[in-house]
């Protein structure tokens, strides 16, 4: 089944305050994208992987085309839903693990992780032995649990957005960059855990720049040149061009 | 996803309120296309007109706008602090939404006000009556509400406190004693003391230094993600915004310009008002 439908996306954005100067950033973007299968986005900066990603999760709204989702409920293009469809899906589907951590001030790093996980588990204390188990798993080091995030090293925010992303275990995952800024070592638990995710049935689909955790992680890639595919792998030995 | 459709808590259709004497050219000669809420033919001031929008169960709605855009007079008409000109606004819990609350009679707005509505103000002078103690201001509220058992109220205030984190042996103490922040946090008790579905925030962090404004962001999201109340959140601050809410409504001119997911809001706004105030904040 697929989990996931993209057809003759299309992205421009309109900017009134700039002259109304026009940037195309996708191009008729066409994939499909099997459950249970990782996907890795690759291209140049600037290539569209981020605004690809960012209509998906509808944080961008695209210009054209479908984006048709296989929910639990049945399918939905996520170019067209209401704003509440899209909030239950992003309550209970679909988690986007952006680059950068943005965090409320002032909440402790093990409650953040818990974030997603406290709309389902009313148990407070046994969520956060989950959180706390996680970041361990991910070598963060046990005094800054308590801590505030917005004090943290790059590499340790990024430990818990990762964590917070998948705690609660997606049916689709959106990941930007998970490795960047990693060492190897917690390299290799990142990509464990996201593996982990895939072998309970998480559709993933992810963006990286590193050729170790592409390597490691993905199925099959899809490379994006100025806006367009500019190449689909369909499967690992045998490639499309498009 | 047919629950989407109707499972609305709070439904505004239409909403709309006009000081002066307004002709019936007024709502079309007014509004951000104008750069103006006056009608150049009556003087009549377009506060805010033609709001619709559904709130659903739990959600966080965000309105922002500069000041004079009518975001805190859409909330101030939904909680009966002034008149509606037009429209209408209707509650799930309240005779299953049948009925146009802005049109009940004083009573039973009295009635929904206490039980089923709270409100923050950005002023706690607004919603703390300053010489009763900050139980005294709870047990109004829990009064109000039909409430008549002393220990039940004490208890319930001291409950209401120690979520709040406001110490509760200042509970006798009036709130021109308290700190603003804390002020805030009495309000706040104040405000949800009936467990209301629905609560609405005007400005409630503006004017407080930022520790105090973090402490009072946490608070609201944690009663959120407990209480699993709605909340209307207005403000002109949008990393207020983006930290508590889901949806988001622009507000120019009296007018909605834009309505979307919050994150949406912030980096894909799609008018040129919203990319201007976006730019402008960022």
């Amino acid at each position: 089944m697929n989990i996931l439908e993209v057809n003759d996306l299309s992205k421009v954005f309109h900017l009134y305050i700039l002259n109304n100067k026009k940037i195309e950033a996708l191009k008729k973007i066409n994939f499909t994208m099997k459950e249970g299968e990782i996907i890795g986005l690759t291209g140049k900066s600037g290539s569209g992987k981020s605004s690809l990603m960012k209509c998906i999760y509808r944080t961008y709204l695209a210009s054209s085309g479908e984006i048709i989702y296989a929910s639990a409920a049945g399918k939905i293009d996520l170019v067209k839903a209401n704003d509440h469809v899209i909030i239950e899906l992003r309550k209970n589907e679909i988690t986007y693990c952006s680059q950068f951590l943005s965090v409320i001030p002032r909440v402790p790093a093990v409650d953040v992780v818990c974030e997603n996980l406290f709309r389902v588990e009313k148990d407070k204390k046994a969520a956060r032995e989950m959180a706390k188990d996680m970041l361990e798993n991910l070598g963060l080091p046990f005094e800054l649990w308590d801590a505030f995030p917005v004090t943290f090293s790059g590499g340790e925010q990024q430990r818990i957005n990762v964590a917070r992303a998948i705690i609660a275990g997606p049916r689709f995952l959106l990941i930007d960059e998970p490795t960047a800024s990693l060492d190897q070592r917690t390299k290799d638990v990142v990509i464990d855990l996201i593996l982990n995710l895939k072998k309970n049935g998480t559709s993933v689909l992810c963006i990286s720049h590193d050729e170790y955790t592409l390597e490691r992680l993905v199925d099959r890639r899809i490379a994006l040149f100025q806006g367009e595919i500019e190449q689909v792998e369909i499967e690992t030995d045998q490639i499309e061009t498009n | 996803m047919s629950r989407n459709d109707d499972n609305w808590l709070l439904r505004v259709r239409n909403l709309t309120k006009i000081y002066g004497e307004p002709n019936d050219k007024t709502l079309s000669l007014t509004g951000p296309l104008f750069n103006s809420n006056i009608c150049p033919e009556t003087d009549s001031i377009v506060a805010c007109a033609e709001i619709d929008f559904d709130l659903y169960p739990g959600e966080v709605l965000g309105i922002v706008g500069e000041s004079g855009s009518g975001k805190s007079t859409v909330v101030k008409l939904l909680y009966f602090d002034m008149e509606k000109t037009l429209g209408g606004a209707w509650l799930r819990p309240y005779t299953n939404g049948l009925s146009n609350i802005l049109e009940e009679s004083n009573q039973k707005k009295r009635f929904i006000r206490n039980n089923l509505m709270g409100m923050v103000y950005q002023n706690p002078r607004d919603g703390l009556n300053f010489r009763f103690s900050s139980g005294g201001n709870i047990a109004e509220k829990l009064i109000m509400a039909g409430q008549m058992h002393v220990g039940d109220i004490r208890a319930r205030a001291s409950d209401l406190l120690n979520k709040t984190e406001v110490p509760v042996q200042r509970m006798d103490d009036r709130p021109s004693s308290f700190s603003g922040g804390m002020q805030q946090r009495v309000q706040i008790s104040k405000a949800i003391a009936n467990n209301p579905p629905l609560l609405f925030l005007d400005e409630v962090t503006t004017g407080l230094d930022v520790s105090v404004q973090a402490r009072v962001l946490d608070l609201i999201r944690e009663l959120q993600q407990d209480l699993g109340i709605a909340m209307i959140v207005v403000s002109h601050d949008l990393s207020v915004i983006r930290m508590l809410t889901d949806r988001t409504l622009v507000m120019k001119d009296g007018r909605i310009v834009e309505s979307g997911l919050t994150d949406q809001i912030l980096q894909d706004p799609q008018h040129a008002y919203s990319q201007l105030l976006v730019s402008s904040l960022l």
